[in-house]
């Protein structure tokens, strides 16, 4: 049997410019037209000769961290966007849901939306009326069917958008993190759906960081890692594999071997680890958590110096969140044969991601006289946490640092 | 079925493909028109008021300064070219805009992408069949005296030239909008300035007495053609050949521009938007 997708040494490339514009302005390209330096752009690559097959009836779990090249992955399968090279051979009808509700206009009723949601997703005219019915009660809003969809409820909105996915009928569906919609019951329901799929023998890509979801639908799972598939096996060995690849952040950081850091190496970061407010080793917190940065800096000279040192936290755009910087509150560290130096941050700002760490040893206030500066020092990934301590968290990439606040208010000020 | 999707090579124009696609021209087009008038209390009578408005407008500058108009009611000669000259402006501006509108979209699923900026011009073709109505009502009311020949002969085709025309352009213009946004300022500019080169509120013949090269800059904007022709299918007006052809020569020049660079550039559409 011949498979029914051939993923052959697919890669993308993407040109990210460091000014940060989404998009362009006449005014930058025509000045570009003029200045010779290219320094503004930057080559990356989202996916890396990445190749797999895939059988007919199989479901195919994609996962990785954030950042790993799924969504490319998934956007180059369904034709949103072209594969920088390589190619692939698709030998059935590709509908992908990269998002519920694709299309949906909040002016038009609910009635209106299933006809035009249905036929973006690639549904014929005929298709939609005879299921129409189906994807109404499947919905559970047939009350409002004649009402804007404005006025429908988000997690209504969910559930009419998803039911409406749910009877694609192509021999390759293709998904994206769909599950993580609507109440744990709606949820439930779609799961089913979802395995019914599955039964009936058509193809699934399944993109998820719910693992439970993952090993529930999908017979094999592909592990993709910076751009590059590290891991093609069954469900179970690649979530554990998975897994690894996330506790492999060490709990102690060595950075004696690390060749790309400037400074004049007077003094040096040797290792880097991290404690919980008890004292204990941590390798990854949560929003809201105490943290205390250890740094092991070791001198060349054993004359004692005073020193300014900073930690640095970028997201993974390279923007820098904020500095622990030791100038900025008027301190300096002595350095006096091998030193640890520790910052402590009471209650941690940034919001579930993964960030890099940047650190900085220097003699003068501005930075100069840098004597150790290393980039990209260390990974720290933050899980939701409940910073405010009230319970309620921030869904997830909403915002990116939490800060302390309060809410006051003055009645009858006339 | 067996495709292959590979890095983006050779041009082609996916006339099978937007075949394929038929029914979201239909889809896109009745959810623009929908949205447009929903939640208004005169609905699609604002297609007719829209022109019909515009034409009271101009017609009081019009009667008042005594603007030629071509043996016909000054009204009648403003609405003609105004129900001709709406489609072309809604529509290059409409288009214009409708990538960047319907961006989430575009970035979520894959149909020809054409399909959306057709779907805009298509709108304002509406709007125009609903006009038509009030012109073939005034053109009772004003006892025009009508050769079939020639009214069932031009005006048919005036339409095709301002869609094609129409299309070219705003093609052209939702390419370019996408990457570069200045083009969400140009074309509001662009719009207003163009009524002014074309015979929409006076004759070309005013500005072609005092300078008689003003002819052929009229005649490089396609609407230009398209309005004159429409006219003369209700009128015995004479045309001028010359300019006639220099002036549908510049709309399907127009048309391969814009459906060329749109064909070149969409590939990244969903990469920039």
């Amino acid at each position: 049997m011949k498979p029914i997708l051939e993923i052959k040494d697919i890669s993308k490339r993407f040109r990210i410019s460091h000014e940060n514009q989404a998009y362009m302005s006449m005014r930058d390209s025509i000045a570009s037209l003029f200045k010779r330096s290219s320094s503004t752009t930057e080559e990356f690559y989202a996916l890396k000769n990445v190749s797999f097959n895939i059988n007919p009836g199989e479901s195919i779990g994609i996962i990785g961290k954030n950042g790993a090249g799924k969504s490319t992955l998934l956007k180059i399968l369904s034709k949103i966007t072209p594969p920088t090279s390589g190619s692939i051979i698709s030998r059935g009808r590709i509908a992908s849901l990269l998002e519920v509700g694709t299309g949906f206009h909040p002016e038009l009723t609910g009635r209106e939306n299933i006809y035009l949601n249905g036929s973006i997703l690639g549904m014929k005219r005929k298709e939609i009326v005879s299921k129409f019915d189906m994807i109404v009660d499947f919905s559970g809003t047939e009350r409002f069917l004649d009402t804007p969809l404005k006025h429908f409820s988000s997690g209504m909105q969910l559930r009419l958008a998803f039911s409406v996915a749910a009877f694609l009928e192509p021999e390759i569906l293709v998904i994206d993190e769909v599950l993580a919609v609507g109440d744990a019951e709606f949820q439930k329901k779609c799961m089913g759906k979802m395995e019914e799929v599955g039964k009936e023998g058509r193809t699934i890509l399944f993109v998820s960081h719910n693992m439970e979801a993952v090993s529930r639908l999908c017979t094999r799972a592909i592990l993709l890692q910076d751009g590059g598939v590290t891991y093609n096996d069954d469900t179970k060995k690649t979530i554990s594999a998975y897994y690894n690849v996330n506790e492999n952040l060490a709990k102690s950081i060595m950075l004696s071997d690390r060749k790309d850091r400037s400074g004049n190496g007077k003094c040096r970061f040797e290792k880097i680890w991290f404690t919980d407010e008890k004292g204990n080793e941590v390798n990854r917190f949560k929003s809201g958590e105490y943290v205390r940065i250890h740094g092991l800096v070791r001198p060349i000279e054993a004359v004692p110096k005073k020193m300014y040192a900073s930690v640095s936290f970028c997201n993974n755009g390279g923007e820098r969140m904020f500095s622990l910087g030791s100038g900025l509150i008027d301190k300096k560290v002595v350095i006096n044969g091998l030193t640890e130096i520790q910052w402590t941050m009471p209650k941690l700002p940034l919001s579930t991601n993964d960030y890099w760490g940047d650190l900085f040893l220097f003699e003068t206030a501005g930075g100069l006289d840098m004597n150790d500066q290393v980039e990209h020092a260390f990974r720290f990934v933050v899980d939701e946490g409940d910073f405010h301590g009230t319970g309620r968290l921030q869904a997830a990439g909403r915002d990116m640092v939490f800060v302390d606040f309060n809410v006051e208010y003055k009645n009858e000020l006339s | 079925m067996e495709y292959e999707i590979k890095p983006h090579e050779k041009l082609s124009l996916g006339i099978k493909e937007l075949w394929q696609y038929r029914e979201l021209f239909f889809f896109f087009t009745w959810r623009d028109i929908k949205v447009k008038y929903k939640q208004t209390f005169l609905g699609f009578l604002w297609a007719i008021l829209q022109p019909l408005l515009l034409m009271f407008i101009f017609s009081l500058p019009g009667k008042a300064l005594n603007i030629p108009s071509e043996g016909m009611p000054y009204s009648l000669f403003a609405f003609s070219g105004l129900i001709l000259w709406l489609v072309f402006s809604s529509g290059i501006s409409n288009a214009g805009n409708s990538m960047i509108n319907n961006a989430n979209i575009i970035k979520k699923i894959y149909f020809p992408r054409l399909i959306i900026p057709i779907s805009s011009i298509l709108v304002s073709l509406f709007d125009f069949l609903m006009a038509f109505i009030v012109f073939a009502g005034m053109l009772v009311y004003y006892k025009i005296n009508i050769d079939f020949t020639r009214f069932f002969l031009f005006l048919p085709a005036s339409v095709a030239i301002t869609a094609i025309s129409t299309f070219g352009t705003g093609s052209l213009l939702a390419a370019l909008n996408i990457k570069y946004r200045d083009f969400r300022y140009v074309i509001p500019f662009l719009v207003q300035a163009m009524i002014f080169v074309t015979p929409v509120i006076y004759p070309v013949s005013i500005i072609a007495e005092r300078y008689t090269w003003a002819k052929y800059i009229f005649a490089l904007n396609p609407m230009y053609g398209a309005i004159e022709l429409f006219r003369a299918g209700f009128t015995h007006a004479i045309l001028v050949k010359d300019l006639l052809l220099l002036s549908f020569g510049s709309g399907v020049v127009f048309f391969m521009i814009g459906l060329y660079y749109f064909r070149k550039t969409e590939f990244y559409f969903a990469d920039v938007a």
